[in-house]
């Protein structure tokens, strides 16, 4: 396997302003165009310059555990009748696919000078592997979380504090992941000459989505290649769970210019996006303008953010990725929901036959796959081989699905 | 002053219609001084409170009412705003009850400018919205989070509309990026006088004589400062340089910390006279 590093774009790639057709652009007050011109800069310098990538491949490599296994999950493949490869990004260094946006962007802010990051986060996540990058190379973190969060993932908030951030709980609006991105922006707004600012996933204005995505992109290159190595061909289908979408677009972007690999994204489905109660931006939302970017939104009929409702944190987002949205309306990449039940039993079959405990989030990638099985299996007349984004663990989700499947002793939920 | 005496017509196809805001600009320019332009969140503290508030802030002698469409996401205001913005939207306001606001303001005989993010707008439909906004005798837009090179169809409608166009300049833009922006202003410029948010502070700030300066070199347009105002004095300050002085949270939170809304508009006017009083004794 050769060094991970950052992959120059492949086939899918927004115009020189962050456009994905008519998604992503820039929708942000003039104060931070300059910065984020600066960092456009920074990150196509980075992308072909020989030391940059070494650096960030050494760290991959050295300290972050990656690349991660491709895993043939054999006994799950028997269950669901279905040759299932799981890409263990659960493995990596803080327990998801998330630690490879974070180094990226921290040594990116080192090359730009700058001492301090600001980042925003929902389950925790995002913001345990911001803290953790900061301490790794000495810079000031900053990481903002709604007030609702901090009470849900109170350990998280102790991850972080432990790894020297300070957690800013923020109050405005309904107190949860959008509304810390708002403040995160705030912040940079003010701060933007010291400050670089570490979006959590493929969203936010140009760069980001595309940067993101450049930083995260390994992961499918690596599987790409592991899935040859293995099998001796490609994968039928590749799947992985959509929030804002850097797992997805992580394992997606790869296989673009493979036609014949289908590429399935799934949606927290929520109570069922005919509830209302869900987090499905593509399947249930429309286009707009939110964080910085055009794509699709979950809003009302006057463009006011609605509230997004998920089992899992990592996915209760009330937007997606611009390049989604783009995949999505070209018909490159198929998108579905999945309802919270529908991820639980999911999560608790890779428990049970697997001894593998997935993040929520990943659950809702194996739910899907596990949906697509029979049609899939009918169109190719054989059993599918369908490579599975398991972007995270579960030691995050054991209170929340222990109080699910009422097995935590003396607190039946 | 650099820019004075100059003409203030509006630059750009379409222009020069008679609703423009820098009809207004002419006036305070012909008296000697600056024009105070007052914010507001429409719907805030309900939909009849705030034509109440606004029509006060006239009353006090505040020159033009900017009505802000309030948003779930309001990236660029701070505590104040925030707050208000929430109040308005639990209350149920909708973009609709905004435009009947603006109606209700510009009869008053003030020039009444919006304040949008861009989503609500993009949601209504922009051409449909520039459509309603003009009929609504609002003057035009003040668009904090939409920069000129995502504004294609803004730049048709309010040209169609004969609506004016204020895209923000920071002290961060480059000189290429400051001369574009204004160059696709049409009214009056928006120079936020600092790195950040909404809110009042303490003291003013000193990068905004520069940044006014900066597009006073590029354009003859009347340039409004916002950011940090809160009170009499600075509107000396400012008024004292700047062609416009605009004046949100500290307006807002008179109205917030009050326990009803008759002392809330008494102190309302209170603070709108100080500031009408601030750019009427500006020397220049």
């Amino acid at each position: 396997m050769s060094a991970p590093t950052v992959p120059a774009s492949g086939t899918s790639s927004p115009d020189g302003a962050g456009h994905y057709g008519r998604y992503g652009g820039r929708f942000v007050p003039e104060a931070l165009v300059a910065a984020l011109d600066e960092l456009d800069l920074a990150y196509r310098t980075a992308l072909t310059d020989e030391s940059f990538q070494a650096e960030f491949g050494a760290m991959l490599r050295e300290y972050a555990n990656v690349p991660s296994l491709l895993y043939r999950a054999e006994r799950l493949s028997a269950e669901i009748g279905a040759r299932i490869l799981l890409k263990r990004e659960d493995l990596n260094h803080t327990g998801a696919h998330k630690i490879r946006n974070v180094l990226g962007q921290a040594l990116l802010t080192k090359r730009m000078g700058k001492p301090r990051v600001i980042a925003e986060t929902g389950a925790g996540q995002h913001g345990v592997a911001t803290a953790t990058a900061a301490a790794y190379l000495d810079l000031e973190c900053v990481v903002y979380m709604g007030e609702v969060d901090t009470q849900r993932q109170a350990l998280n908030v102790a991850r972080m504090r432990m790894l020297g951030a300070t957690v800013v709980p923020v109050t405005s609006g309904s107190r949860t992941l959008k509304d810390a991105m708002n403040e995160a922006m705030r912040d940079w707004v003010a701060n933007v000459d010291r400050t670089h600012y570490i979006i959590g996933s493929t969203a936010g204005p140009h760069p980001f989505p595309a940067m993101v995505r450049d930083f995260v992109r390994g992961i499918g290159v690596e599987a790409r290649q592991q899935c040859l190595d293995l099998r001796g061909a490609l994968p039928d289908a590749v799947a992985a769970c959509v929030g804002g979408g850097s797992n997805a677009l992580g394992i997606f972007h790869a296989f673009v210019g493979d036609d014949d690999v289908r590429l399935y994204g799934f949606e927290a489905g929520g109570d069922g996006v005919e509830t209302g109660r869900h987090a499905a931006s593509i399947t249930g939302g429309s286009s707009g303008v939110l964080h910085g970017a055009r794509t699709y939104v979950l809003q009302d009929s006057d463009g006011q953010t609605l509230e997004s409702h998920s089992i899992s944190a990592g996915l209760d987002y009330p937007g997606v990725g611009p390049e989604h949205a783009w995949l999505h309306d070209i018909g490159r990449a198929r998108y579905a929901p999945v309802t919270d039940a529908e991820a639980m039993n999911a999560f608790q079959l890779l428990c049970r036959t697997e001894g593998i405990i997935p993040a929520i989030e990943s659950s809702h990638a194996l739910a899907g796959t596990i949906k697509i099985i029979p049609a899939l299996t009918a169109e190719l007349g054989r059993e599918p081989t369908i490579v599975v984004n398991l972007s995270g663990r579960g030691d995050k989700d054991v209170h929340t699905a222990g109080e699910y499947f009422g097995i935590l002793d003396g607190e039946q939920a | 002053m650099s820019g004075a005496g100059q003409s203030v017509a509006a630059s750009g196809p379409g222009a020069a219609v008679d609703r423009s805001i820098a009809v207004a600009f002419e006036k305070t320019r012909a008296e000697g001084r600056a024009l105070l332009i007052g914010c507001m969140p429409a719907g805030f503290p309900s939909v009849e409170g705030s034509i109440a508030a606004m029509t006060a802030m006239v009353s006090a002698g505040v020159d033009v009412i900017e009505v802000e469409i309030p948003y779930s996401d309001p990236v660029m205001d701070g505590p104040v705003i925030q707050r208000a913005s929430d109040i308005a939207l639990a209350g149920g306001v909708r973009t609709a009850d905004a435009l009947r606001i603006i109606e209700a303001v510009a009869a008053t005989g003030a020039p009444v400018v919006t304040m949008t993010y861009w989503n609500p707008i993009e949601r209504y439909g922009v051409d449909a919205f520039a459509r309603d906004l003009a009929a609504a005798g609002g003057t035009g837009l003040i668009t904090p989070d939409l920069i000129p090179e995502e504004a294609g169809e803004w730049l048709a409608a309010s040209d169609a509309y004969g609506l004016d166009r204020t895209f923000l300049v920071a002290p961060s833009s480059t000189d290429e990026r400051l001369a574009m922006t204004v160059g696709h202003c049409r009214g009056f410029v928006y120079a936020t006088a600092l790195m950040g948010v909404t809110g009042a502070r303490e003291s003013t700030s000193d990068a905004a004589p520069t940044l006014v300066s900066r597009v006073r070199a590029v354009t003859g347009l009347p340039v409004g400062v916002g950011l940090g105002v809160g009170n009499g004095a600075q509107a000396v300050e400012v008024g004292g340089y700047a062609d416009g002085v605009i004046v949100g949270s500290a307006l807002v939170r008179c109205l917030l910390d009050k326990p009803d809304e008759a002392t809330g508009l008494t102190a309302l006017r209170a603070l709108s006279a100080e500031l009408a009083e601030g750019v009427r004794t500006v020397a220049r």
